[in-house]
């Protein structure tokens, strides 16, 4: 066995060791606050498989924290911790709604066009750290993150001024035209077509980053810069067009679970998709192939925490508490590093013994 | 137009200024100690949001205000503290450690206010204390001065004396200097005997006691209670200030003048009609443009020594 088998062996390892810590410590926390702990943890352990429409509502989730985790393992490849995709998902089912509701065309086409807008405008706003960073080495983390309440009070405005319908009684937009929204597809559940868009997704975000010389320009330049820059590929456009086609995806993403979950425009204060794109990629190892995991994963945990805080009195927002523990975890180096030093050293060992055995 | 104006040139917009600067003002000036050890330090608004929860509980049980901002301060501290051993000894990449520290802060504030008061939204059922006002004796009677001077929370009189306390713990002081040599050359500061992980470490638990001052500011005396995700960026904010401000205790305190200024501008607008989200906006272009202009500064500076060279 070679060092790196055991290495990639010990980081799967070391996932699910940070996985384990964090649900049991979550365990705990509801174990401490609910009345009934035992009807709790079922409830949030068992909840979404107890019928077709929570199982449905698990995959409905799992569709745009995909998109969210393929666009941060785009631009995080890269070592551009732009935290934008927020604003993208975000932005573009806002603005993605609006041609749902005033463009007049054919089914179907309809439904591509959305979420072509949608995409282009996450294009354009994940450009905008971009090029800051590029232009004016302006951290994108900063940068992104104040775009990032432009933009939640901005979708505000534009709801509340733009396409909100007067006669609904609540705040939000006028109906999306039929042809717009994307058509369900499993009876008694709302999965939708967007289903497919997804898998696209993610099998265009591994061939980009694994099979193309853009993705290895991305990849080259995430582990090292300087070798990069020394090697002859253009780091600034590299920095660049990851974010853009991160962007690209968020946008796509806001356009599908729009189109795919909801009649009207109704987002009033944002969903977290940032930070869970964020869990999600990390969790994945910025490998697209491997996002659905992560993505089925945190949403399951999201639906059973939700059927708990309805069913019981345990606050919903302990799969914050539990994320965080997930991410600071897995992002740790050194977490377990003594453990894997001895699985080297012994593996290394071993090697010994058996070339010596072999003389 | 004109309305507009002479609400900005008005005492109480002066008054409401400092009041809306004070948090923004501490925090970055905690900010200042990360940055010149080389941390990036997203953790700014975790730290302020679990202070403003440890000072509203301190004061509550105690039933005093003192109390409760040292508690603030022992909570922020302790949260800084874990994003040191995180971010430092595990090694883990500060932007995640740091992203993911304040979504850990932010589900566990819900959740004690919910073990500690049964709701999940403010801690309006707990009785917790306010910062007093200072009413300076003499110079409260002058007619426009009295005003302008007089009547501010001690916290904010105390931000603007911290201006000069982190200018002399930064220039005057052994730990200020071996802060400002491990984040200029980390290396160069090793192999002069200096322990780089215990100065970082250092940076994030003064950057604590700052940003918790500031969280307390904001439970403790802009309003008297806890409310969820009640920073609402003002760590992020912070940050921008004292990168516009150039890290440096005097430039950073002009930034956080104007971001204090700008959150009141909208407050005006917002009273004449303007839409509140386009108002509530401003703070944040502010930061963008701050930045650019940060980094155009800095791309000078440097070429200027590049041309002397």
């Amino acid at each position: 066995m070679s060092s790196k088998t055991i290495e990639k062996r010990f980081d799967a390892m070391k996932t699910a060791i940070a996985i384990l810590i964090s649900l049991v410590l979550s365990f705990a926390l509801v174990a401490i606050v609910s009345d009934d702990p035992a009807e709790a943890l079922q409830t949030f352990a068992l909840g979404p498989l107890s019928n077709l429409r929570r199982m449905g509502n698990v995959i409905e989730l799992t569709i745009p924290l995909t998109f969210a985790g393929v666009a941060v393992s785009i631009m995080y490849s890269a070592n551009q911790f732009s935290m934008i995709t927020q604003s993208t998902i975000y932005a573009g089912a806002c603005i993605g709604s609006w041609f749902a509701i005033y463009v007049t065309l054919p089914k179907g086409l309809h439904s591509a066009f959305v979420i072509l807008m949608a995409g282009i405008v996450g294009m354009v706003l994940a450009a905008i750290p971009a090029i800051m960073k590029v232009k004016w080495q302006a951290s994108e983390v900063v940068s992104s993150i104040m775009i990032n309440y432009i933009i939640m009070q901005f979708t505000l405005w534009f709801l509340l001024n733009v396409y909100k319908d007067p006669t609904a009684g609540f705040n939000c937009s006028y109906k999306f035209k039929e042809s717009a929204r994307l058509t369900k597809i499993v009876t008694g559940t709302r999965i939708h077509t967007g289903l497919f868009v997804c898998i696209a997704a993610v099998i265009f975000g591994y061939i980009f980053l694994y099979k193309t010389k853009w993705g290895y320009a991305i990849r080259v330049v995430g582990q090292n810069q300087e070798f990069a820059r020394y090697s002859g590929i253009a780091v600034a456009s590299v920095m660049i067009y990851s974010q853009v086609i991160g962007g690209l995806i968020g946008g796509i993403g806001g356009g599908v679970e729009i189109m795919g979950l909801f009649q009207r425009y109704t987002w009033e204060a944002p969903p977290s998709y940032g930070n869970d794109g964020l869990m999600v990629g990390i969790l994945a190892k910025y490998n697209p192939l491997f996002v659905p995991f992560a993505a089925l994963f945190l949403a399951y945990i999201r639906t059973g925490a939700d059927i708990m805080s309805r069913i019981t009195d345990v606050p919903v927002e302990f799969v914050n508490i539990l994320q965080g523990v997930v991410i600071m975890l897995v992002a740790a180096e050194m977490f377990l590093a003594k453990w894997k030093h001895k699985l080297i050293v012994k593996n290394a060992q071993k090697q010994e013994i058996a070339k010596e055995a072999a003389k | 137009m004109e309305r507009v104006f002479s609400a900005i040139f008005s005492t109480s917009f002066f008054v409401s200024t400092l009041k809306l600067t004070t948090p923004i003002l501490l925090a970055a000036l905690g900010a200042i100690f990360t940055d010149r050890a080389g941390v990036l330090n997203l953790n700014l608004e975790g730290v302020m949001l679990a202070a403003a929860l440890g000072g509203v509980l301190g004061s509550a049980w105690t039933g005093s205000v003192f109390v409760g901002i040292l508690s603030a301060i022992l909570i922020g501290m302790i949260i800084a503290a874990v994003l040191a051993y995180v971010g430092i000894y595990l090694k883990s990449n500060l932007v995640l450690a740091g992203t993911a520290l304040n979504l850990f802060v932010t589900g566990a504030t819900i959740f004690v206010l919910f073990i500690v008061t049964g709701e999940k939204g403010t801690s309006t059922a707990l009785k917790s204390g306010k910062i007093p006002k200072l009413n300076i004796p003499f110079i409260k009677d002058i007619p426009v001065v009295g005003k302008l001077l007089s009547g501010h929370s001690v916290m904010t009189y105390f931000a603007f004396l911290c201006v000069f306390i982190a200018s002399y713990l930064i220039y005057r002081t052994a730990i200020g200097l071996r802060i400002r040599a491990v984040g200029e050359n980390p290396d160069a500061a090793e192999s002069v005997g200096i322990n780089v992980k215990t100065i970082k470490t250092a940076s994030l638990l003064i950057c604590g006691f700052f940003a918790a001052l500031g969280g307390s500011f904001l439970s403790m005396y802009y309003v008297s209670w806890f409310q969820r995700d009640m920073t609402a960026g003002r760590g992020f904010i912070a940050l921008a200030a004292m990168n516009l401000g150039n890290s440096t205790p005097v430039g950073t305190m002009l930034a956080a003048l104007l971001f204090g200024a700008s959150e009141q501008l909208g407050n005006v607008l917002q009273v004449m009609k303007v839409p509140p989200q386009i108002v509530l906006m401003i703070p944040y272009f502010v930061t963008l443009v701050g930045l650019v202009l940060y980094a155009i500064r800095r791309e000078s500076k440097i070429k200027k020594l590049k041309a002397n060279n």
